[in-house]
């Protein structure tokens, strides 16, 4: 329990982390690791299959991916964000409390939710949000979506079951996928406007 | 049956990557397509019969709501495809070519990869259409979203490659708000001992079952109405829904007309069904009030916002666009009234689908031909290209609900349902925004129809039959079921529209 | 029980001096070189105030009075910290607003000692000094609260629980809790370290030897204070210094019997000393603009500790 517990709160701090962080490959490997603990979290709740397979894939393959496109176009190491950080970070504390706020509203059979679980989840998913939202770099609205990604996994994991691994590892093959084309179209970004910057993409309006 | 109906299109696809003849490739599309809308046309039959079939363990088991979706996105896919052989060819032999307006030199992205995601995002759609799993369902839409993604940068340019970026993150993130949804859905069961929904292959009947159960005021009621609002934000920002409808004129506007035709047409119905499956739940769980009056808010909001865009819109793909903003607010409205406005709604996905693809089709013609997309340079098309003229002010006249076309009917009863409900109030704004977007719609339109032709462009040739005939069935077909539905289709819709209220 | 606190309190001021000794040695070490005694401080010290003073004519009595201010305000702040696990015999509701207030006091002593020698240097370090502590006020305070509402859980939630000293701030923690699921407490720590840097004027956020007037915060703010009165302020910074290390080290610290808890602190102040020592090696220096974000990463590390320790 209190590894889980543990667990929970580093990935907390990563996502507070993420959010203050300006360096794309700071950014990355934070991303990287909050995959890792995403994989041992799950594995700590018993879903050892599912919690390899996003090891494999949040944890190791798509922080690769990434790293890989980042190098291929030669980014900058980091974009001016929409959002300041430190008011990102802030957002993400508000998140943070708004989610401890909801977490005693909600109406949930006792004991579904290992404590402290739903409201690092909702964290995740703000915090994710907020990437997308808050940079103008694609390479972190990226990341953002899969750190997105990440705080929905994190609430769906009391209703993961063993007879439904099948459903899990197909939204995995689905995020591996859309991460996967979201980097070649970074690519062609890169080469195509000379820059990751997509505040600067200002030509399609009414 | 339905296993050959998913796998065909990715079949087709794979031999596509590794057939590298151009025609062999564009047959193949063409083949692919026929095939699905024989095996769809089978499929529906059967559904008809009280019969549907079933693959995959239960996964894969439509119902006549997912039927008419699916019919209508296999017709438009062989429509197009027979569109695509010509417009591909003609794109082949234009080769490397400078931007219209920026003057950027640009070339188009390989054809085989181009036809591949077609059928892949056939398959995702026939996988939305035709499943019973919630989360099969959100893993199809997300997949239509990265199949369709390349098919909007086919012209490899500044403009489209930006289009294709908003498209894949905005849907991307929308959509994993709509996952939410699904989860919320499944908390709203746990007390009741529902340990995971994901493992029952047919989880709409399920949770139908479950819903049915709920007592007004019960624990489960709150997770319901938010897993609804989920539903409504995550899949109503890839249908088109205002105020999430920013991608979708940018998207529109830049992709290749065939697959704004396909986007238009046959995506955003996917995206709707996804709404609609919540609100079938809603309506079990006897919460279809408060469904209904979201979709009706957001139908409205849609309508009003799409009317803004369209009066004084001077690019003629993106007024398509807003149209289509418009026909989902329209759903939308019409669905949230309940009643008879249902059954209008469902005979107005099929028309508008017909309707805008056609239309999209005929504005690729257009391009091709004055290479401008702005409204304001076009004019003189009846000299230009008579026989697209005709079809476009006939599909002018469809889009905007006038007699004889289908939409008249179908915007008719949805009308009819709003006084049948005595929303007199509400009736009248939508009837106000409509003659606002007529009047909108028709300045450009009638523009680009009248007026002399542009000296520089040389006189009317003959057009090539492969570009005009898909248009002149799909308006056909549309002005036919403005005048008559056959018994059959009228059975379908009405069985259609029961499982939503109707 | 008062026995302990003077005699902790004797050894803080003895040993102040040395904790900047053991920083300097080890950051000689580092760099391969011997370096200064140990003792330099004292030293320095000694011979200071043996030293005559040369004053400007510029200046007015707020020069001459500022680095006795300023060493008053440290000591009495001093006074009010639990040291070594004994509580200040001076303690009461609210004393940290004191103590974070006099540390306030004495800053505003030496900014206005460097305006009045009207130097443009002394005023640039007046002015990023006030900067930087106006910065790193929120974050102490949001670790005092943190700690206060640890220490408010710790006695049950009793409305009349004395838990807004910092006596009973630092009693009611429970070391080893991070250790059981509650691993949020162990930020606390890490925040303070970093307020110490930046309130101590250390590397990252400033540069004690730096020899480039442009670059400097606090050193820029003493160039013109001599003798006796530099004595002071040298002896006030040693002091500040023990005084964060105490306030680190005191949550770090389990309650220990006498002898055992006397050692362990020691040990603790100038393991401290040794960490501030490797932070100066392996860092540089940050360039000022970043400064904000350090001091900005510290408080939201408290403001978390505090947003979760609230909801456990």
């Amino acid at each position: 329990m209190s590894i889980l517990l543990l667990l929970l709160f580093l990935l907390l701090l990563n996502n507070l982390l993420l959010l203050g962080t300006d360096r794309l490959a700071g950014m990355n490997r934070l991303v990287a690791v909050q995959g890792c603990l995403l994989a041992a979290l799950l594995i700590c709740l018993d879903h050892v299959i599912i919690g390899a397979a996003i090891l494999l894939i949040k944890g190791v393959g798509l922080p690769l991916l990434l790293r890989r496109t980042h190098l291929r176009i030669g980014a900058p190491s980091s974009v001016p964000p929409h959002l300041p950080y430190a008011a990102a970070v802030l957002a993400g504390m508000l998140g943070l409390v708004f989610a401890l706020w909801l977490e005693k509203q909600l109406p949930l059979p006792q004991g579904f939710f290992p404590p402290f679980l739903l409201p690092t989840a909702l964290g995740t998913l703000f915090c994710g949000l907020l990437l997308v939202i808050g940079r103008a770099s694609a390479l972190s609205q990226v990341m953002g979506y899969l750190v997105t990604e990440n705080g929905i996994f994190l609430l769906g994991s009391p209703l993961m079951s063993a007879g439904a691994v099948w459903f899990e590892l197909t939204l995995l093959l689905d995020l591996f996928v859309a991460v996967f084309v979201m980097g070649i179209a970074i690519n062609h970004i890169s080469s195509k406007f000379e820059t990751i910057d997509v505040g600067r993409f200002r030509s399609l309006r009414d | 049956m339905l296993e050959a109906l998913l796998l065909l299109p990715l079949l087709a696809a794979a031999l596509m990557m590794l057939i590298a003849r151009a025609t062999a490739g564009r047959t193949l599309l063409v083949a692919a397509a026929v095939a699905h809308a024989v095996l769809t046309a089978a499929v529906l039959r059967r559904i008809a019969e009280g019969n549907p079939p079933s693959a995959f363990g239960g996964l894969l088991a439509p119902d006549m709501l997912g039927g008419l979706f699916l019919g209508v996105a296999s017709a438009l896919f062989l429509v197009t495809s027979v569109y695509a052989v010509g417009y591909l060819k003609s794109e082949e032999d234009l080769g490397e070519r400078s931007h219209m307006k920026t003057g950027e030199r640009f070339t188009n992205a390989p054809e085989r990869r181009f036809t591949a995601c077609l059928c892949i995002f056939l398959s995702a759609m026939t996988l939305v259409t035709c499943t019973r799993h919630l989360g099969a369902l959100w893993v199809g839409i997300e997949a239509t979203t990265l199949a369709s993604a390349p098919l909007i940068y086919f012209h490899r340019h500044r403009e489209s490659l930006e289009a294709t970026w908003k498209y894949l993150i905005i849907c991307s993130v929308g959509i994993a708000l709509a996952l939410i949804g699904n989860l919320l859905l499944s908390f709203a069961f746990v007390a009741k001992g529902l340990e995971s929904a994901n493992e029952a292959a047919d989880q709409l009947s399920l949770l139908l079952r479950l819903a049915a159960d709920v007592a007004p005021g019960g624990p489960a009621v709150p997770w319901l109405k938010a897993a609804f609002i989920f539903f409504l934000v995550g899949y109503g920002t890839k249908m088109g829904l205002a105020p999430l409808h920013n991608w979708l004129p940018d998207a529109h506007s830049q992709a290749p007309s065939l697959v704004s035709a396909l986007l238009s047409g046959a995506l955003l119905n996917c995206a709707l069904l996804g709404i609609l499956r919540g609100h079938q739940i809603l309506i079990a769980a006897g919460l279809g009030g408060f469904s209904a009056q979201l979709l009706l808010f957001f139908g409205l909001i849609s309508l009003a916002v799409a009317a803004v865009f369209i009066v004084g819109q001077g690019h003629y793909k993106r007024l398509l666009a807003y149209s289509s903003v418009e026909h989902m607010g329209i759903l939308a409205f019409g669905i949230g009234l309940g009643g008879v406005a249902v059954h209008g709604a469902m005979l107005h996905v099929l028309c508008h689908s017909l309707t805008k693809c056609m239309l999209f089709l005929l504005a690729g013609n257009i391009l091709s031909r004055y290479h401008t997309l702005s409204s304001h340079d076009v004019h003189g098309m009846r000299w230009a290209m008579p026989f697209t003229t005709v079809l476009w002010a006939g599909g002018f006249l469809a889009i905007v609900g006038s007699p004889p076309f289908g939409l008249f009917v179908s915007e008719l009863w949805i009308f009819k349902g709003a006084l049948a409900q005595g929303q007199w109030v509400l009736g009248a704004v939508y009837l106000a925004l409509l003659a606002v977007i007529f009047v909108g719609m028709s300045v450009p339109i009638l523009h680009m129809i009248q007026g002399t032709r542009p000296a520089d462009l040389p006189r009317a040739t003959r057009e090539p039959l492969l570009s005009v005939l898909p248009p002149l069935a799909l308006g056909l077909t549309v002005l036919l079921l403005g005048l008559y539905v056959p018994q059959g289709l009228r059975h379908a819709l009405s069985q259609a529209a029961r499982t939503i209220g109707g | 029980m008062n026995g302990v606190y003077f005699l902790h309190l004797a050894l803080a001021l003895l040993l102040a001096p040395l904790f900047t000794g053991v920083i300097n040695r080890v950051k000689a070490k580092v760099a391969g070189r011997h370096g200064k005694p140990l003792l330099q401080l004292y030293f320095d010290l000694f011979k200071l105030l043996r030293r005559g003073e040369a004053r400007s004519t510029s200046t007015t009595w707020v020069f001459a009075v500022a680095p006795g201010v300023g060493l008053a305000a440290t000591l009495c702040a001093l006074a009010l910290l639990p040291l070594g696990g004994a509580a200040s015999p001076l303690r009461f509701q609210g004393d940290f607003f004191l103590a974070a207030y006099l540390l306030g006091l004495g800053r505003f002593a030496m900014i206005l000692a460097a305006l009045d020698t009207a130097s443009p240097f002394e005023g640039m370090g007046a002015s990023r000094e006030a900067c930087f502590s106006a910065l790193a006020e929120p974050a102490l305070f949001l670790c005092f609260l943190t700690l206060a509402n640890i220490a408010a859980g710790a006695a049950g939630g009793a409305a009349d629980a004395p838990s807004l000293s910092l006596s009973s701030m630092f009693a009611g923690q429970a070391p080893a809790a991070w250790l059981s699921g509650r691993a949020e407490l162990a930020l606390i720590p890490v925040a303070l370290f970093a307020l110490l840097l930046v309130e101590n004027c250390r590397i990252p956020a400033d540069d004690p030897t730096t020899h480039l007037e442009l670059t400097m915060i606090h050193e820029a703010m003493i160039l013109d204070h001599s003798g006796p009165n530099l004595a002071l302020i040298l002896y006030g910074a040693a002091l500040k210094l023990w005084l964060f290390a105490g306030l680190t080290a005191g949550i770090l610290l389990p309650e220990l019997p006498f002898w055992p808890g006397l050692i362990c602190h020691l040990v603790a102040m100038f393991a401290l000393a040794a960490l501030v020592g490797l932070v100066e090696s392996v860092m540089a220096r940050l360039r000022l603009i970043r400064v904000p974000r350090l001091i900005g990463g510290a408080g939201a590390l408290a403001a978390l500790t505090l947003i979760l320790s609230h909801v456990r």
